[in-house]
């Protein structure tokens, strides 16, 4: 083989591949555009977790660190404001950019976590009710109306109560609160999968039922799960934010947005950044998370794209 | 359809049922009421004074018999542990308020979003439909409280066009009303829309308009009563949540309803007063439930023989 051959080949098959790569690009972008205000929800979702993850190295200060004289100092946008806390300190002189940085962390982790209590409960609930049926399916079917007439605010508010407000009871009691809807969705699409082929024939094949319902089940029920349980991480979010706002929620000092919301609410008529900012971080996590939420249902089901 | 409303109303009674064990065990057996309620400095003595004096000493299962019994006798919820009066008078006084507000609220949240729903569906991508979506996300990422203050700085404090809280005047209810409704009107509202999205492409649309029946009556007639079915639905299943919304509003425009007095008493520890609201408002979200599932059946008979 001649060596110009080679070079031939060589830059057919670059070409070929540029072409292949620039075409897989370009299905890339005209997806991405398609699910634009799922991609800038992810955005604000991804920044939230990076934000909670790295909160030391993007703080500019100790979040708890106090200083007296510099009580009250507005954002670096207002008059009086200075780049040494750029979004202003708080009524005990604390840095509220550090403030709200951190928060990220006890919002996120509250929102997970709710979820995942919440998730796991109704997820097993659903499971089980959905593929054995009869008595078993009753009762679940009965506890989740139950729950579900059950003033959900007062609920949570009455476990945190009874176990303490502590972070981890928070999340327990948003978590246990929540299950039903999990559950209901479990439920019937589980009842749904039962009396498909590809189920019928595992059974049939001999396959033992906790295989059937792990390895057949379950997978096919990641979608919609997913899809509850990110709109549900935004909810929990929101719900702290009131827990906090009563003083059920996360106790002071920790940097939570809903007690920084709460407690600026005393100064809110003149300063009013105090509470607005915190306010406008839950605002933002929340319409993120719920934007990704939205995007992931019509990824699954296009079906409902636009409705 | 009488067999389905008694199955229905069967159904109704034991969840209602399970509710009232669920809460008075949770609120009578996992809390101590006696450290909540007493000085700090009460002794062994005084504790059991208190517990003797409101039955606490006793079995908890002979407790609950005892509180069902008065219940179903006569709506007697006890005696408030705080306010030494019967619950049933606190809760009574707080019950009108809350209910007017729910349902003014509720009013609201449909009044726009039937209209809404409809124009954005009909009227597809256009900057009303954009804007209505817009409204939509926001409402869902905004804490109801926060919404609140902003709406009571804005036109209580700054224009002074209403009330900042309280009650008295119609004008009270005005800023915790919308608030409340602005809980509940995104979902109504995507509601209508989707369900006026799926109704237009059906066949007895299309015959209709062939027909040649004018388009706002094929909207009105043919389309809003199919497309209005899950928003009835939804506006049963939502009333407990409008209720759990009106505890968050109420608190937040001090509005003297139920929410706000179940705070109270669930801070206070005043369990009797917190029995007897949970047992109330569970009652009128199982009734809303009740009256959406016949309305719905109503609406669509197909559903009376599932």
């Amino acid at each position: 083989m001649a060596p110009a051959d080679i070079t031939m080949t060589d830059k057919t098959a670059n070409l070929a591949d540029a072409r292949a790569r620039r075409s897989k690009l370009g299905i890339w972008m005209s997806r991405a555009w398609r699910f634009r205000m799922g991609v800038f929800g992810g955005l604000i979702f991804a920044l939230l977790v990076v934000m909670a993850v790295f909160a030391p190295w993007i703080a500019t200060h100790d979040p708890f660190e106090q200083d007296i004289l510099f009580r009250l100092t507005p954002p670096v946008f207002l008059a009086g404001g200075d780049w040494e806390h750029w979004l202003g300190t708080d009524q005990l002189g604390r840095d509220l950019f550090s403030r709200i940085v951190y928060g990220a962390r006890i919002s996120l982790a509250i929102g997970v976590g709710a979820v995942l209590v919440a998730g796991l409960i109704g997820v097993v609930m659903g499971l089980l009710a959905g593929f054995f049926g009869g008595w078993l399916d009753a009762i679940v079917d009965f506890s989740i109306n139950a729950m579900l007439a059950f003033p959900f605010i007062l609920l949570a508010m009455t476990l945190v109560i009874v176990l303490g407000a502590s972070m981890e009871n928070i999340i327990l009691a948003l978590g246990i609160s929540n299950w039903p809807i999990f559950a209901r969705v479990a439920r019937v699409e589980t009842k749904k999968l039962r009396e498909q082929e590809f189920v019928v024939a595992a059974q049939a094949l001999g396959y033992s039922t906790v295989r059937v319902i792990f390895r057949h089940i379950l997978p096919n029920l990641t979608a919609p799960i997913l899809v509850i349980a990110t709109v549900e991480i935004a909810r929990s979010i929101i719900r702290e934010t009131f827990l906090s706002f009563l003083g059920l929620g996360v106790q002071p000092p920790t940097p939570s947005w809903g007690l920084m919301l709460s407690e600026g609410r005393d100064y809110i008529l003149t300063i009013w950044w105090l509470s607005t900012l915190p306010g406008v971080a839950i605002f933002l996590a929340a319409l993120g998370i719920n934007l990704t939420g939205d995007a992931l249902r019509d990824f699954f089901d296009p079906r409902l794209k636009r409705r | 359809m009488r067999q389905y409303i008694s199955k229905k109303l069967l159904h109704a009674i034991g969840v209602a049922l399970v509710i009232s064990i669920v809460s008075f065990f949770l609120l009578f057996y996992t809390a101590d009421p006696a450290t909540m309620l007493l000085p700090e400095n009460a002794d062994d003595e005084d504790i059991a004074a208190f517990n003797a004096a409101y039955g606490l000493d006793r079995p908890l299962l002979v407790q609950y018999a005892d509180y069902m019994g008065k219940f179903i006798g006569g709506f007697d919820f006890g005696t408030s542990w705080v306010a030494k009066v019967p619950a049933s008078q606190l809760v009574g006084d707080a019950l009108w308020p809350t209910l007017l507000l729910a349902l003014v609220s509720q009013i609201i949240a449909v009044g726009l979003a039937i209209p809404l729903g409809i124009i954005s569906a009909i009227k597809r991508n256009s900057l009303l439909d954009n804007f209505t979506t817009l409204f939509v996300l926001i409402g869902q990422a905004m804490p109801l409280f926060w919404l609140g203050i902003v709406l009571m700085i804005v036109f209580g404090v700054y224009l002074q066009w209403l009330p900042v809280s309280g009650s008295g005047s119609w004008l009270h209810i005005i800023l915790p009303a919308v608030t409340l409704a602005s809980f509940v009107l995104p979902l109504n509202m995507r509601l209508v829309r989707s369900g006026m999205l799926e109704v237009m492409n059906q066949d007895y649309i299309r015959t209709a308009r062939a027909k040649g029946v004018f388009e706002n009556k094929v909207i009105a007639r043919h389309a809003l009563r199919n497309a209005t079915i899950p928003l009835v639905t939804v506006t049963g299943i939502q009333f407990g949540a409008l209720l759990g919304g009106a505890v968050v509003t109420e608190t937040v425009f001090s509005w003297p309803g139920l929410g706000r007095l179940a705070v109270e008493s669930i801070r206070v520890g005043d369990f009797p007063v917190v029995q007897a609201i949970v047992m109330i408002l569970a009652g009128f979200t199982i009734l809303a439930n009740l009256a959406a599932d016949i309305g719905v059946a109503w609406l669509d008979p197909r559903i009376r023989f599932d």
